[in-house]
């Protein structure tokens, strides 16, 4: 026991505010366009693999939802007109739902987890949010055990056929006013996989969806942010 | 490895079988289907052995022609371990094993149409598939004061979807029944008629933690087939991420093992040695999985010299506070307590199922693909397989603890003695219609990839069999007999992955 709490008090405080933690050099994020080298070629559209760029009017459009961070576009462009950029805070939000919860739940929130068909990456995410240094809880946000206690769900994964059932009456069973939030490019887009017959698609198929946090996964911090962009708790700190 | 191919009709598939086990010696590794009926007019069922003996690998190809009964003689009464491979093959080609006791759907749910079979040539991708209305039974004990627990898919925590049926005598488990593949998200097909190297974001998404292995094990198969040779710092560089990728699951998974007992100071222990580790990832390759390192011919990008004193920096903070860990749990008998003769997986029953990686030789079983079947550079470093023999939850955990302090070990050696020059090569073309698979150890156990290309470089078919697959009914075998409580515990030992399970 005592040797217990000798590991404890030499470990000491190791818990960080979400965005004080660095953001390494190699890390990809964002794909951002220089528009002015872009020769409309299309070999970044080709390369992708999840069918997240698109052109449109001649204008190229990347669908961060379904960005997978391969950086295979950024590889195959001659022209350098696309390159990744540090930005991991992507999350968007929906529709007007979020002011509503804002004024009933105020600075607590509780989070049920549903796994819709994912690979674990997302999943492993979100429970690095209860390690000692992101710690969660440090934000008044937690995971529940029921979506009858839940707040909020964070939907995991492309919809798989063997899950929409679940993942549909899971939602049934949370109390309104409740948020969705579709973690990681597989539940926000339900391109990843590309078409198949034991996939139904993103979350949005089969239940609404407030808010989309784009990665693949999304670091942990990029999660933190698309909860505190739900909660409105950012102060327009950012973006 | 050396292997050897034979090819039968199916009728004969139990007699070569049974020789190709040679009493045992050689252990089923897998069983699939493919249908060549477009190539070369028939259904095949494959069957791989793999042993100590020569050659390390017998693969049994039988014929089943388009004109005869779609049946093949079953495995299963010979050897447990075909069981679910069976049963996958019945639900995805429709080949009927003659002679399985148990032929409920495993893949496809009952919400699938009966009579249609998505991996065969014929069913396109965009086919519109009803909901099919069909049952599935799940056997149940009778008796007074029995009653079932029924857990899933959707489970209590941050965890992956599966269901579980518990037939319970008060605390005591007398039966378990899992009905998986929940997360079955059909890459098999959806990869087929795909270019290689377009596979390989699929196949590095196939499971969030054994990223690198299955990366590894795809990209072996295909530089098998077009006879590529990756440069001596490619093979070292692929080593390291191995070890990397098993390092952050070890030190995660002891960690969780403490949540299975309520110690919460272990559960935050080892969550942040493994951030720790998940960090240097994401400064190694720009993602806290490794993922976009291996590629095809090599890996993708190399490490500069501050980046290897930045891994031997933080591999000895942190293996000096994961020994310090272990030495709190090793002292600690309330813990000891919980996880002794808890959960046992009996040698016999390991040996059945064809069992791999950390619960094998938990149970006594001497193998490891990385010492047995050497890829990559693994021949050139010197490390030790750790095996215990009680089978219990103890012997999964100490034999995660021992390997982690191997792997730290290896990556010691592999920056010690990296190679200078390139880290890739180009790709010869593949030829159309070759088949080749690779194994690799994952942080579970063999992750076995098989390939078939099709024309112009594209993929024919697609077969994955993770360490997942033949651990799973281990767990249904490892915890009766125990109570209720303790269940968590013994099936986070086992580390058991959906994703890769599924597909």
């Amino acid at each position: 026991m005592l040797n217990l709490f000798r590991k404890i008090i030499k470990t000491g405080r190791v818990t960080e505010h979400y965005d004080s933690g660095p953001v390494p050099p190699r890390f990809r994020g964002e794909v951002v366009l220089e528009e002015s080298r872009c020769r409309n070629c299309q070999n970044c559209r080709e390369a992708c693999p999840t069918g997240a760029i698109a052109f449109i009017d001649g204008k190229l459009i990347i669908d961060n939802n379904a960005c997978i961070f391969c950086g295979r576009c950024i590889e195959v462009c001659e022209h350098n007109a696309l390159a990744h950029t540090a930005e991991y805070r992507l999350a968007e939000l929906q529709g007007q739902l979020a002011g509503k919860i804002k004024s009933i739940l105020h600075r607590s929130l509780n989070i049920r987890h549903i796994d819709a068909g994912s690979c674990n990456g997302c999943d492993w995410e979100m429970t690095a949010l209860n390690n000692p240094v992101y710690d969660l809880q440090q934000y008044g946000i937690d995971f529940v055990a029921s979506p009858r206690h839940a707040d909020m769900l964070m939907v995991t994964g492309v919809v798989t056929r063997n899950l929409a059932q679940a993942l549909a009456m899971t939602y049934e069973a949370t109390p309104e006013p409740k948020l969705v939030m579709a973690v990681g490019a597989c539940a926000a887009s339900g391109k990843v996989f590309g078409k198949s017959y034991a996939i139904r698609g993103a979350a949005d198929t089969i239940v609404p969806v407030d808010i989309y946090v784009p990665g693949c996964p999304p670091r942990p911090a990029a999660l933190i942010y698309g909860l505190l962009l739900a909660l409105d708790r950012l102060g327009g700190k950012h973006k | 490895m050396t292997s050897a191919l034979q090819v039968i009709p199916a009728a004969t598939l139990r007699a070569a079988a049974t020789v190709a086990s040679h009493n045992g010696q050689y252990r089923l590794t897998a069983m699939f289907a493919n249908d060549e009926r477009p190539v070369h007019g028939y259904f095949a069922v494959y069957a791989i052995f793999t042993g100590k003996g020569e050659p390390a690998c017998k693969t049994i190809k039988a014929i089943i022609k388009q004109d005869e009964p779609l049946e093949f003689p079953s495995l299963t009464p010979l050897m447990a371990a075909a069981a679910w491979y069976e049963r996958e093959i019945h639900d995805l080609f429709g080949l009927v094993p003659f002679g399985h006791p148990d032929l409920r759907p495993l893949v496809l749910h009952e919400n699938w149409p009966h009579g249609l079979y998505p991996l065969r040539k014929d069913f396109r991708p965009d086919m519109p598939v009803p909901e099919g209305g069909g049952q599935y039974p799940v056997p149940s004990v009778q008796g007074e004061g029995v009653f079932e627990v029924p857990v899933g898919p959707i489970h209590a925590g941050i965890i992956e979807p599966g269901h579980f049926r518990f037939s319970q005598a008060g605390e005591n488990i007398i039966n378990l029944e899992a009905k998986l593949f929940f997360t079955h998200r059909g890459i098999e097909k959806a990869v087929e008629g795909l270019p290689l190297p377009m596979a390989l974001y699929r196949t590095e998404r196939i499971c969030g933690v054994c990223s690198v292995s299955n990366t590894l094990s795809y990209a072996h198969a295909v530089e098998t087939m077009a006879g590529a040779e990756v440069p001596a710092r490619g093979q070292y560089l692929r080593v390291l991420a191995a070890e990397l990728e098993r390092l952050y699951n070890h030190v995660g998974d002891i960690g969780n093992l403490c949540a299975g007992v309520g110690f919460a100071a272990g559960v935050s222990h080892g969550s942040r040695l493994k951030e720790q580790l998940m960090r240097l990832n994401e400064r190694l390759t720009g993602n806290r999985f490794l993922r976009g390192w291996v590629t095809l011919g090599g890996v993708h990008m190399d490490i500069t010299r501050d980046m290897a004193q930045d891994i031997q920096q933080t591999l000895t903070g942190v293996t000096r506070d994961f020994a310090e860990l272990l030495g709190l749990l090793r002292n600690n008998d309330a813990f000891l307590d919980r996880i002794n003769t808890t959960g046992i997986l009996p040698y016999q029953a390991a040996v059945d199922l064809g069992v791999v990686g950390v619960a094998a030789r938990a149970s006594g079983i001497d193998s490891d693909v990385r010492r047995d079947f050497p890829y990559a550079a693994y021949r050139d470093f010197s490390f030790s397989v750790p095996v215990y023999t009680s089978g219990d939850v103890a012997a999964r955990l100490w034999v995660r603890a021992d390997e982690a302090v191997e792997s730290a070990k290896i990556v010691g050696q592999v920056l010690d003695s990296l190679p200078s020059g390139n880290f890739k090569t180009a790709l010869p073309p593949v030829k159309p219609y070759s088949t080749a698979f690779s194994l690799t150890e994952s942080p579970r156990g063999s992750n076995l990839h098989w390939l078939m290309a099709g024309e112009k470089g594209t993929i024919y078919r697609y077969f994955v069999r993770s360490a997942s697959y033949p651990n799973w009914p281990a767990l249904t075998v490892a915890a009766p007999g125990n109570i209720i409580p303790d269940f968590p515990l013994i099936n986070k030992s086992f580390e058991l992955c959906y994703a890769c399970l599924d597909r």
